[in-house]
């Protein structure tokens, strides 16, 4: 029966915002320094940039389906079943077979995380058009509107609600899980969490804390974006 | 009838998917079809079992990951072919541990790496590691002694990091040493693991040591090493030198030598507590030394593709690699 006999070295806040801010050494580097704030900028914003990649792209591909399946009010099962079946593929397998097929690099990177915002888009979108009022959407039809104006001007300005769900959902899937990818060829924030032995503790914990940012981030900015869009008559208190 | 077509429906589009996303995760680990089980060479002398030694109780440790179950099986199968009893511990997370439980006394010994000995317990900064396996070991068996430790002399074969590509590549670029770089890597991609990038035993001690400038480096998963050059988007990758595939695929992989010897020395020390040591008898040195002689590069690389490719025990390639080697009958 072996028991841990050492505390590790402690990672602490203070130590954390140091590394972001100031270059650090490091033991295994042989005299480079690691971390601070240029290093910091340069991986978030290519994480920032591989999140908006993939993010665009799920959107393409998800969105259209969803609101024309919302529409028709067909499909539920192909729309749930993607959903839901989409949600347990293995994000790192995935990224292994797709390096097996395309290679690492961005486009792998891209696709692989697109998986994962397929789902709350497809499903959200699917569901957000189709629980419209149906008295609302034959009410256009009666004034006349073609099936697309009575998507673009009743159906999707009632789902608001719905659809900023959904790309809020895929959003953070895409951010939060865009740190693994040094494992495939982009240096993103998770950098620093993957490679304790050379950023040290402290380096681990900023990086952390960065993706937590970055992601709470992107999450206020699309709720205030979706307050901005939403219709006047859907708000409980308007402004 | 309806609903339940829809059910049927569902059902099989369920099974549909399960099968799809299975598919991925089958395909993601699919490097281990192509195998070679040729016999390790070597003749060394049989253990000879001594009657005295069935008093002395022995646990071998060795860390959790293949190559060193291997060795803290062999370590222990020939520790038992001289007559001592044995038990083995070979599931110790980390050197840390590893570390801690032999000097605590909890396990006899156990097989480490003379350049991670030096570098996690004793400080050395990883350019300071010898890259020869005598002065690493000389090094660290000083600093084991301090703390009451014996080192073994260390094994034919060293674990290290080494720079790779696959043996076309080589043959259209002239490559056999990494000093045959100069002059080319600038239009050559690196791939590597992501703390490749900054450590000095590895992209950082390329660049200060060989004056070498890449086109670019990738960090990839230790575990695409090989993928990126099959898929030729890799000109060179990190590797280690006792890769099971680089005895599985001779002909596709080779590795370039470390001519500058950047690369610090990986070789294996047995580590036992000294009064261990002195408890055991003269047979305890005499058999690890003995059956670690046969632990050429070649021959670990065959062992490990036997457990991580073949996917025998480690138990299994340790105790054929003894018979085959002329240790036990």
């Amino acid at each position: 029966m072996i028991t841990p006999l050492l505390t590790p070295p402690l990672a602490s806040i203070q130590g954390a915002i140091e590394f972001i801010f100031t270059p650090q050494t490091s033991n295994v580097t042989g005299g480079k320094t690691v971390g601070g704030i240029d290093q910091v900028v340069e991986l978030l914003l290519n994480q920032l940039e591989l999140t908006i990649f993939a993010l665009a792209l799920s959107m393409v591909i998800a969105m259209p389906i969803g609101l024309y399946l919302g529409h028709r009010g067909t499909g539920e099962l192909f729309a749930t079943v993607i959903g839901n079946a989409g949600r347990a593929i293995p994000e790192l397998a995935l990224i292994a077979f797709m390096a097996a097929l395309i290679g690492v690099g961005v486009a792998n990177l891209t696709i692989a995380l697109a998986v994962l915002g397929i789902p709350p888009l497809l499903t959200n979108s699917f569901v957000g058009i189709h629980q419209v009022d149906r008295s609302a959407v034959d009410a256009a039809r009666g004034m006349g509107m073609t099936e697309l104006e009575i998507l673009r001007k009743v159906e999707i300005p009632l789902a608001i609600p719905t659809l900023f769900a959904g790309i809020r959902s895929a959003t953070i899937a895409i951010v939060a899980t865009a740190t693994i990818a040094p494992i495939a060829g982009v240096l993103t924030l998770g950098d620093f969490i993957i490679n304790q032995n050379v950023y040290g503790d402290n380096g681990v914990l900023a990086g952390a804390i960065l993706v937590a940012l970055l992601a709470l981030t992107l999450e206020f900015s699309l709720a205030a974006l979706q307050r901005r869009l939403t219709s006047k008559g859907l708000k409980l208190n308007p402004a | 009838m309806r609903s339940e077509f829809t059910r049927l429906r569902a059902a099989v589009a369920l099974m549909l998917a399960l099968a799809l996303s299975l598919g991925v995760v089958a395909c993601g680990s699919s490097n281990d079809d192509s195998t070679s089980s040729n016999e390790e060479g070597g003749s060394a002398g049989a253990i000879v079992s001594n009657s005295e030694n069935g008093k002395v109780s022995l646990t071998i440790g060795s860390k959790n990951f293949p190559e060193q179950e291997i060795l803290g099986e062999i370590y222990a199968q020939a520790l038992k072919a001289a007559g001592y009893k044995v038990k083995s511990d070979l599931n110790l997370g980390s050197e840390t541990v590893a570390h801690q439980a032999v000097k605590s006394g909890a396990i006899s010994g156990y097989p480490e790496y003379a350049s991670t000995a030096l570098t996690s317990f004793f400080g050395v900064e990883p350019e300071e590691v010898p890259a020869g396996a005598t002065p690493a070991y000389e090094k660290a068996k000083g600093e084991f002694e301090k703390e009451g430790l014996t080192a073994f002399p260390p094994t034919p074969f060293a674990s290290a990091n080494a720079v790779g590509t696959t043996t076309k590549f080589a043959e259209k670029e002239g490559l056999k040493t990494i000093s045959d770089l100069e002059g080319k890597s600038e239009k050559m991609t690196l791939y590597g693991s992501p703390e490749c990038r900054q450590r000095i035993d590895c992209l950082a001690g390329l660049e200060k040591y060989y004056g070498l400038k890449f086109k670019s480096f990738h960090p990839v998963d230790i575990g695409l090493r090989y993928t990126v050059l099959e898929k030729g988007q890799a000109d060179l990758s990190i590797l280690f030198t006792t890769d099971p595939q680089l005895a599985a695929e001779k002909d596709k992989f080779v590795i370039l030598e470390d001519d500058k010897e950047v690369f610090p020395a990986g070789n294996v020390i047995f580590v036992s507590k000294k009064s261990t040591v002195e408890k055991a008898g003269p047979d305890y040195e005499k058999t690890i030394v003995e059956v670690q002689k046969g632990l050429t590069l070649e021959v670990m690389q065959e062992l490990d593709a036997r457990v991580e490719l073949e996917k025998q025990t480690p138990k299994e390639a340790a105790a054929a690699y003894l018979k085959s080697a002329g240790y036990v009958g």
